[in-house]
């Protein structure tokens, strides 16, 4: 690599560092993203003045959780060319038999229980991905809407039991330590570090690019593709489980359809986070912002006052808008 | 094959090939057919008394949403704002038809099938100009179209003529439903001389390989954006189907374009393009409407019907996969 630049440097010095710039950019597009989302905030200041404050930013950071859990959950599977529509319904699953499954066998227990069936249904999905070659859209919109069916007769085998958010949860994602850092951060952030560092450094993480970059060649290469996509799913399931629970917490309620909203908001923010939806390249530092620029939104349309059908429109545009700019810069390189 | 010149030679040759697929292709739909008939003795067994107007009327929107997302699919796009531009045109057509004579109401119904092949132009245009995936600009209009229906109106209302209402019901000669005639009339006008025509071959084309086609003299990009504008043409007639089967217009029309995926998927419509047909799909929403009456029939609670839906999906999709993967691997 070094040596193909340190050739055509002298001679085309300017279009290379046009090219360069270009190619970081594509590589890094979290520069601009973070002035995008700091241009929001900005925009928020001027239109409330004083509204950004310490408690806004824990707030904002609290709400963006969930959100941020979930598109760790696409960017896992988006990497490897694949998308996962379950999350949401695995969300719900999780967020629910955590508040019921408390009430019964105490919430630690009631806790494990969630997130192993959801880290079940992910791996159904695997299963069905990687050894049957379902198209993951198929495959994980099927099993969503198993779940979302699933999720009422639930209900009503858990009806004399209750449920309740437990304390544990409402705490840990809903609360604040020195009434300003809000606790989502000691969950967040581990999970966080761990994908970020993962997705470079292990293993595993690379072998998610590679095959998403190329499947044919990471099969000759000897990856077995089929356990990287069991596990990759399973690992959404499991994550899209704690994003339910981080839900529960954040909005201090456990209904059946409680992440719904969030489906299409989790593909979104990996979207303007800058990762293909085709695989092999992107990674979540991206999506975290993508996650924080849509939360910073919401809250700047409700200071706005715009109605919700505006707020919509609103977010279509900038969701394309990012994503058109975006293939712009990548595919001129 | 010889990288020969002959152009007509090379647009004959999927022509031919496609002799050994449409048997695959015409079983998968044969077989659709034959469930959904099963599927209609079994309903008669329960309750003799079911008639068909009702299935007809209750798969109509679904089967035209089938219709919409199949044509997109089968040209290698999909498109996740289906849904969405049901709802918008649906609310268009109720809020228009309130008060209007019923003389008038023909130039509403022509109006709103206008404004959804307008926004389904839209729709492709911006795939074509942004060079976006299909998937992200739909999802992203998706909103877009749900936000404007709710801005058209924000909670159901409007109205519809009352012919508008009869068309879509009960029975020609107390035997075919006219929702199933509607439904038929609609898609043979539309879809069989297109299908037959350069666009048609165009749209299949471009499904299979966008390179191949474009080699092949198709213009990629004027067949995508007819691609989405007969999407938003059979989405818009399903918006209709909407205000006709309830009477008023919905600016949230529930789950449309999962749904309709589902059923092309269950139709025989290949997700990677360039293969199946129209008739699949309508068939699968038929099913698909059918298997949620059976269930009340037999006392199933009803909210057991998604589920059961959900996990035949996944049964077909699944088996289907593995054959898929035998044929391969043979």
């Amino acid at each position: 690599m070094t040596t193909s630049q340190g050739t055509s440097m002298p001679t085309q010095s300017s279009l290379l560092s046009a090219g360069a710039w270009r190619r970081r950019l594509r590589d890094q597009p979290v520069i601009p993203l973070i002035l995008l989302l700091a241009a929001l905030v900005l925009l928020l200041q001027i239109v409330q003045p004083g509204i950004v404050k310490a408690d806004w930013v824990s707030s904002t950071i609290k709400f963006a959780t969930p959100l941020a859990i979930l598109a760790a959950c696409q960017t896992l599977v988006m990497l490897t060319g694949g998308i996962d529509l379950s999350v949401a319904a695995v969300a719900s699953l999780a967020g629910y038999v955590a508040a019921s499954q408390s009430t019964t066998f105490g919430e630690p227990i009631g806790i494990a229980i969630a997130l192993g069936a959801a880290t079940l249904v992910g791996l159904v999905n695997g299963l069905g991905i990687g050894f049957l070659r379902v198209q993951p859209l198929i495959m994980t919109l099927a099993i969503g809407l198993v779940m979302g069916g699933f999720l009422p007769i639930y209900q009503v085998l858990v009806v004399s039991s209750g449920a309740a958010v437990p304390v544990l949860i409402g705490g840990l994602f809903g609360g604040t330590t020195i009434g300003i850092v809000p606790n989502s951060l000691f969950v967040f952030l581990p999970i966080a570090a761990l994908i970020l560092f993962g997705l470079r450094r292990f293993g595993y993480g690379r072998l998610l690019y590679a095959v998403g970059d190329n499947e044919s060649a990471a099969r000759l290469a000897g990856v077995r593709i089929r356990a990287v996509l069991v596990v990759a799913y399973a690992i959404s399931g499991l994550l899209a489980g704690v994003a339910g629970l981080a839900l529960t917490g954040v909005s201090s309620a456990a209904t059946i359809a409680l992440a719904d909203p969030y489906l299409l908001p989790s593909v979104a923010a990996v979207v303007i986070g800058g990762t293909s939806i085709f695989g092999g390249r992107g990674g979540y530092l991206g999506s975290i912002i993508g996650a924080l620029i849509l939360t910073v939104l919401v809250s700047l349309m409700t200071v706005l006052k715009a109605p919700q059908e505006v707020r919509q429109i609103v977010f279509g545009a900038i969701i394309l808008v990012v994503a058109a700019a975006y293939t712009r810069v990548t595919s001129e390189s | 094959m010889s990288t020969g010149t002959a152009a007509p030679g090379t647009l004959r040759l999927p022509d031919k090939a496609g002799v050994l697929g449409a048997v695959r292709r015409g079983g998968w739909t044969l077989g659709i057919y034959l469930v959904l008939l099963g599927l209609i003795i079994y309903t008669w067994i329960l309750n003799p008394r079911y008639g068909l107007d009702t299935l007809a009327m209750a798969a109509l929107p679904l089967a035209f949403a089938a219709a919409a997302q199949a044509v997109v699919v089968i040209s290698g796009g999909i498109d996740l704002s289906v849904g969405a531009m049901m709802a918008l045109t649906s609310v268009t057509a109720a809020v228009l038809m309130k008060d209007a004579s019923p003389e008038a109401a023909v130039g509403i119904l022509i109006l709103v099938l206008l404004l959804g092949i307008a926004v389904g132009m839209v729709n492709g245009a911006l795939v074509v100009i942004t060079r976006v995936p299909d998937i992200v600009v739909t999802l992203a209009m998706a909103y877009v179209w749900a936000g404007t229906a709710l801005l058209v109106l924000d909670r159901p209302g409007g109205g519809a003529a009352d012919w508008v209402k009869d068309i879509v019901k009960g029975n020609v000669f107390d035997l075919v439903p006219r929702a199933t005639i509607i439904l038929l009339v609609v898609v043979g006008v539309v879809w069989l001389p297109l299908r037959r025509s350069r666009l048609g071959l165009s749209l299949y084309a471009l499904g299979s390989d966008p390179l191949a086609a474009f080699r092949s003299g198709v213009s990629v990009r004027r067949t995508k954006i007819a691609s989405y504008a007969i999407c938003g043409f059979f989405a818009a007639a399903g918006g209709l189907a909407l205000v006709g089967t309830t009477g008023i217009g919905t600016p949230t029309t529930g789950d449309y374009t999962l749904k309709a995926v589902a059923a092309i998927v269950l139709g025989g419509v290949s997700l990677s393009g360039g293969r199946g047909g129209l008739l699949g799909p309508i068939a699968a929403a038929y099913v698909l409407a059918i298997i949620r009456a059976d269930l009340v029939f037999m006392g199933v609670d009803p909210n057991y019907s998604t589920m059961i839906q959900g996990g035949i999906m996944v049964l077909v999709v699944m088996v289907a996969a593995y054959l898929e993967l035998r044929r391969r691997r043979r």
